[in-house]
């Protein structure tokens, strides 16, 4: 068992990150998968901040900070507006109905936490266990982005998955060098930017942002 | 040994007892939230007395297992409620059961239930025993895995000495327990026949679950049953206390700490009571194909409990 409460907070963390992927798998509405996207960026913010209070690296201060401006905050307003202007918070038709995708999630949690053994065994960091917890997060939001048709929950599964492959840099390592943390954030926010003009453009021409239309070639 | 045995027929009397004030408490609780006069306390003990001074009436097309149903039922109950430590970890009578022996015992009164349900014939009592089935299948399977977290953290199934584990370690936030507790309570609200899942109180048939398994039942039986409710709803929260908030439990060999234990039982059942009531008041019935899902959230509850507590814990 972890022996300091600061350690034992980033466990409690871990598993409400974890909680929050499962959520965001089997939440329906676009604007409940944001609220919920906004949630999972404050915990990881507050994990990386009580990690970086506890070892004095005060280099994670910084990607704190960052990830609550661009992910708890920027983010989520941005794609509130957008399903505002596109008009599409209705139910979100997943692949896989909702019991079937939550067993899978279950195999692959087990999976990761397997896979994370013996990689955490090799890190140094007082936070390696929460390694499996991170790698779960990251295959959780693959899996989210493959039972979903629509274009914005693709997105924000996207977004899920770079949350978690940051928190197991930051549970691995104590994060990355800031400079790559700055190049990383400031790609994916150019990217979601991006993204959101191509919604614009995918609905004008398809008339729905439904990416089942976007299978087959067509010429005009 | 002796005062052991005596301390454990105490509990199980105990409980026995107390258990339809419980159910008058959250009755009450649940009048006062939603803006109605409240029925007094012992409201539930009076229409048990009521009931107890009626003549039977039962069904031409009964079997034996209609009219023996009712004792089944009570006597599982009873027997649930001296498995539990409630007051005291000291009964020499729980290693007959132990946690997974207890989902079994719950499972038996069940059966015997949707059984004399359907022995009647009539389509209500099979749409009841059918609907209970639906909803215990799920249930069981995520009681089972909170019992399993628990045992992990402490090493053992036995009842007694989880709590003993529980109640007798350093202070440590446990995710793992906290998984483990949301996912009782809803598998108890389940269970229990409460709002989301069934409505203890209704009396439109299309929604019925459990009551509509006891329709046919009158008199005497029916009180039994009443009143095994209302222990199955003391026992779940006495396993719920002795799972997630076990401090005041009295320890086995200190028998100082009495008092002191039934106080606390008393104050964590008014607050487990309130609490029951006030989600009962915010929450809406639920679909009944909606509560599949809920079990499930449940089972996947658990099941990541169990999960982290292999990753973050060992």
């Amino acid at each position: 068992m972890a022996t300091t409460y600061p350690l034992q907070i980033v466990n409690l963390l871990a598993a409400i990150l974890l909680l929050i992927s499962f959520a965001m798998l089997s939440q329906r509405r676009v604007v409940g998968l944001v609220t919920l996207f906004a949630w999972q960026g404050a915990a990881l913010a507050s994990s990386t901040a009580i990690i970086a209070w506890s070892t004095g690296q005060h280099h994670l201060y910084y990607s704190a900070g960052l990830t609550l401006l661009l992910k708890v905050i920027a983010m989520p307003w941005f794609f509130y507006r957008l399903v505002r202007k596109l008009d599409i918070n209705r139910d979100v038709e997943p692949m896989l109905n909702n019991t079937a995708t939550m067993l899978i999630g279950i195999a692959l949690v087990i999976f990761a936490f397997n896979l994370a053994l013996p990689i955490s065994q090799m890190a140094g960091t007082v936070t390696r266990s929460t390694l499996g917890v991170a790698m779960a997060c990251v295959l959780l939001a693959f899996l989210m982005m493959i039972t979903r048709t629509k274009a914005l929950p693709q997105v924000i599964g996207f977004l899920a998955m770079e949350n978690g492959l940051f928190f197991a840099a930051t549970s691995a390592t104590y994060g990355m060098p800031l400079v790559v943390e700055l190049g990383v954030a400031l790609d994916v926010l150019v990217g979601v930017f991006v993204l959101g003009i191509f919604f614009f453009q995918i609905r004008e021409t398809f008339d729905s942002l439904d990416l089942k239309h976007m299978e087959k070639l067509r010429e005009k | 040994m002796t005062t052991g045995i005596l301390l454990q027929i105490a509990q199980t009397l105990l409980a026995i007892l107390v258990a339809p004030l419980l159910l008058g408490w959250t009755n009450q609780c649940r009048a006062w939230l939603q803006g109605r006069s409240a029925p007094p306390i012992t409201q539930p003990y009076r229409v048990m007395r009521k009931l107890f001074h009626k003549d039977a009436v039962i069904a031409h097309t009964a079997s034996p297992l209609f009219r023996f149903a009712p004792y089944m039922v009570f006597a599982c109950m009873a027997l649930a409620a001296g498995i539990v430590p409630m007051i005291a970890n000291d009964l020499p009578f729980s290693p007959a059961a132990d946690a997974i022996a207890l989902v079994g015992v719950f499972a038996l009164a069940r059966v015997f239930l949707a059984l004399a349900a359907m022995d009647i014939g009539t389509s209500f009592g099979t749409l009841g025993a059918r609907r209970e089935m639906m909803v215990s299948f799920l249930a069981e399977p995520a009681l089972l895995m909170v019992f399993f977290t628990a045992s992990l953290i402490s090493q053992s199934t036995q009842l007694p000495h989880i709590v003993d584990t529980l109640a007798h370690r350093q202070f440590a936030i446990y995710p793992s327990l906290a998984f483990a507790g949301v996912a009782f309570w809803m598998v108890s609200v389940a269970e229990n026949a409460r709002i989301p899942v069934d409505n203890p109180t209704t009396h439109l048939e299309l929604t019925m679950i459990h009551e509509a398994m006891i329709l046919e039942y009158s008199a005497r039986h029916l009180a039994l049953i009443e009143w095994a409710v209302a222990i199955k709803l003391f026992t779940y929260s006495a396993l719920g206390i002795a799972l997630f908030l076990p401090w005041g439990i009295a320890p086995t060999g200190n028998y100082g700490a009495l008092p002191l234990a039934l106080l606390a039982l008393a104050v964590k059942m008014a607050g487990g009571g309130f609490v029951l009531a006030f989600m009962e008041t915010i929450s809406a019935k639920m679909r009944l194909f909606r509560v599949p899902e809920f079990l499930g959230t449940a089972f996947l509850l658990a099941v990541l409990g169990m999960l982290i507590h292999f990753l973050l814990e060992v």
